[in-house]
């Protein structure tokens, strides 16, 4: 073994260890002191009733034949003291708890990446995609497929089984069989033989997207920002001549017009052109160094969020968030 | 010692930036917050709608991005409440109907005054992006003819009359990415003309001004401007000062303040080892 990986082995040893001597402190510490990961909650009863017309509303005395759940509030840690546990008002939820433990270690887990890749992560992170692969497929089935073809194909079939309040007037909308003969047709991707069939409609999705797209960005960002480079110079206000208004103008169209130039290749980049391309050059430099320090801030305010959770909501150092 | 700093493991950098991050957060450091022009413009475009505006506020971002964009998410909820504007939720992203959640249990828990479907509703999820928006312009019933919880527009009280999203007197998106704010001014602001604003994380803010103002009314660029829209709402509405859940973006500018002072210390650090190096002979 050399000595660079000797000492990157060393370095790995003690961040490790710092790390789990420090969250074992806190976590001990927060278990001595408070409820660590322990969820409280109150129940909430709610009951509707349904009057001659069949409109359902609220009421407090519930009789049979009304509708009827529990929900179930939260109690934050400020008043949940030893006397509100004592009375039976409120419960200790037990999915709720493993739910915020689970929490607790997979954001541990996906953390622990920074000291070195390792099988806690992978497992986290596998488990975050199939999740949340998993979830976008079932909302695309209830709130796209379901209302949007199904619901236009058999429209009676889609009110009585799943969605009560359809308008079914329309009635069946054949034009809508297109689409479903699109997605049929996509669906032989997965077959093992005539994957052809599928590149019509994805020919078609990327034709529709290409259109669309190119509209967009030529309106709102072609025509409209070429619209809104064009500024007086010198500006006047109320006051007369307007100093920084004037300034931020004049900026405004020598970036422009230098950033532009600098992609400008049909002329070669010396002289005057080379020089106002490097000016250009500045410019985009500070852009890039804002779209930097904003990342930066991003990341950090990602990074405080969850450790409010993990001092907050999981070892109760301070308040919920 | 120069040669110990070149060779530094970079995990002693990442363990560093942790415990910047978590002290602050340990001691709820929080600093004094200036309000900037841009802030104010996305206030005042929220602000100066009489009350009973119709809001569209699409929330077109999912976990990942929560720690940086839900804090301006709650606080456009928030301000849209106390003003008792029409709030009308949608989300673009598949995993942003749970983020609306999050403002419309805000709703029902700090503004119990507030009626589901006269003051707030909600849209379900629909697949396609610039599609959505594109449709909503035009017919907002060929894209959404249920409310989340499968009742028909038409029995909404406040959806009855509305045609089509021209109908709002502003749009507030709250963006992570694409679909996202990008999409919204082309397919909406720029060739429709209504009056949108934007918060959106910090990757995206550079991208976003240049709309600024003909396409685009404000941008709330990150978590610092989230900070100074909790405390523009503070000055005007002092009630609101008092609620912890409506300071949580002015909560995590502490720790940005010492995990960037840290990190231009770093910064520093490196280009007078790269420089000493270079003068050495070593790099």
């Amino acid at each position: 073994m050399d000595k660079s990986s000797e000492a990157s082995k060393n370095s790995n040893t003690l961040i490790w260890g710092i790390i789990f001597i420090i969250g074992a402190i806190m976590l001990v510490w927060s278990m001595s002191t408070s409820r660590t990961g322990q969820v409280w909650v109150t129940p909430e009863q709610h009951a509707f009733t349904a009057d001659a017309d069949g409109k359902y509303s609220a009421t407090d005395t519930p009789s049979s034949g009304d509708i009827e759940w529990v929900t179930y509030n939260v109690v934050p840690d400020s008043e949940l003291t030893q006397e509100v546990i004592d009375s039976g008002s409120v419960t200790l939820s037990w999915s709720r708890t493993i739910g915020l433990w689970l929490a607790a270690i997979f954001t541990l887990f996906i953390l622990s990446f920074l000291v070195g890749d390792n099988p806690a992560y992978k497992f986290a992170e596998a488990l975050v995609v199939g999740t949340s692969a998993g979830y976008v497929m079932v909302i695309g089935i209830w709130d796209v497929f379901v209302p949007l073809l199904l619901g236009k194909l058999a429209p009676g079939f889609v009110q009585t089984a799943f969605l009560p309040g359809m308008d079914v007037s329309a009635g069946t909308q054949f034009l809508y069989i297109i689409p479903a003969i699109l997605i049929i047709m996509l669906l032989f991707q997965l077959m093992p033989s005539g994957g052809w069939i599928s590149r019509w409609p994805i020919a078609f999705f990327i034709g529709i997207t290409a259109g669309y797209r190119m509209i967009g960005y030529v309106e709102a960002d072609l025509v409209a920002q070429i619209k809104a480079g064009i500024v007086p110079l010198w500006v006047t206000g109320e006051n007369g001549f307007a100093f920084w208004a004037s300034f931020n103008a004049v900026l405004l169209t020598v970036a422009t017009l230098s950033a532009m130039i600098y992609f400008f290749f049909s002329v070669e980049h010396k002289g005057f052109i080379g020089k106002t391309a490097r000016i250009g050059i500045w410019f985009l430099m500070i852009t890039f160094g804002a779209s930097f320090g904003y990342t930066v801030m991003g990341r950090i305010a990602l990074l405080a969020a969850r450790l409010e959770f993990l001092f907050g909501d999981w070892l109760h150092f301070i308040p919920s968030s | 010692m120069l040669k110990i700093l070149q060779n530094i493991d970079r995990r002693w950098v990442f363990l560093s930036m942790l415990l910047a991050v978590a002290i602050p957060v340990l001691a709820k450091t929080v600093f004094p917050v200036n309000i900037s022009p841009q802030t104010m413009m996305v206030f005042n475009a929220i602000e100066d709608l009489p009350e009973g505006s119709r809001i569209l506020l699409s929330y077109d971002f999912d976990p990942a991005s929560q720690g940086e964009l839900l804090p301006m998410a709650q606080a456009f909820t928030r301000h849209c409440s106390i003003k008792g504007h029409k709030q009308y939720y949608m989300a673009l992203w598949p995993l942003g109907p749970p983020m609306v959640d999050l403002s419309i249990d805000t709703i029902e828990s700090e503004y119990p005054n507030l009626v589901y479907g006269e003051d707030y509703m909600k849209f379900d999820y629909k697949t396609g992006g610039e599609a959505v928006i594109r449709m909503i312009t035009q017919d907002l019933r060929g894209m959404f003819e249920l409310d989340s919880k499968g009742v028909s527009l038409d029995e909404i009280p406040m959806t009855k009359n509305i045609k089509n999203i021209q109908d709002m007197d502003l749009i507030i998106n709250v963006s992570a990415g694409d679909p996202g704010t990008k999409q919204w001014v082309q397919f909406a602001a720029t060739p429709f003309g209504i009056t949108t604003v934007s918060g959106c994380t910090g990757v995206q803010a550079p991208q976003m001004y240049p709309y600024i103002p003909e396409q685009l009314a404000g941008v709330l660029g990150a978590i610092k401007a989230a900070a100074e829209y909790e405390a523009a709402i503070d000055e005007v509405y002092p009630s609101i000062a008092s609620n912890p859940k409506a300071q949580e973006a002015k909560r995590r500018m502490g720790p940005q303040l010492v995990a960037h002072s840290l990190m231009i210390g770093l910064i520093i650090l490196g280009n007078i080892i790269f420089f000493v190096s270079r003068k050495r002979g070593l790099a």
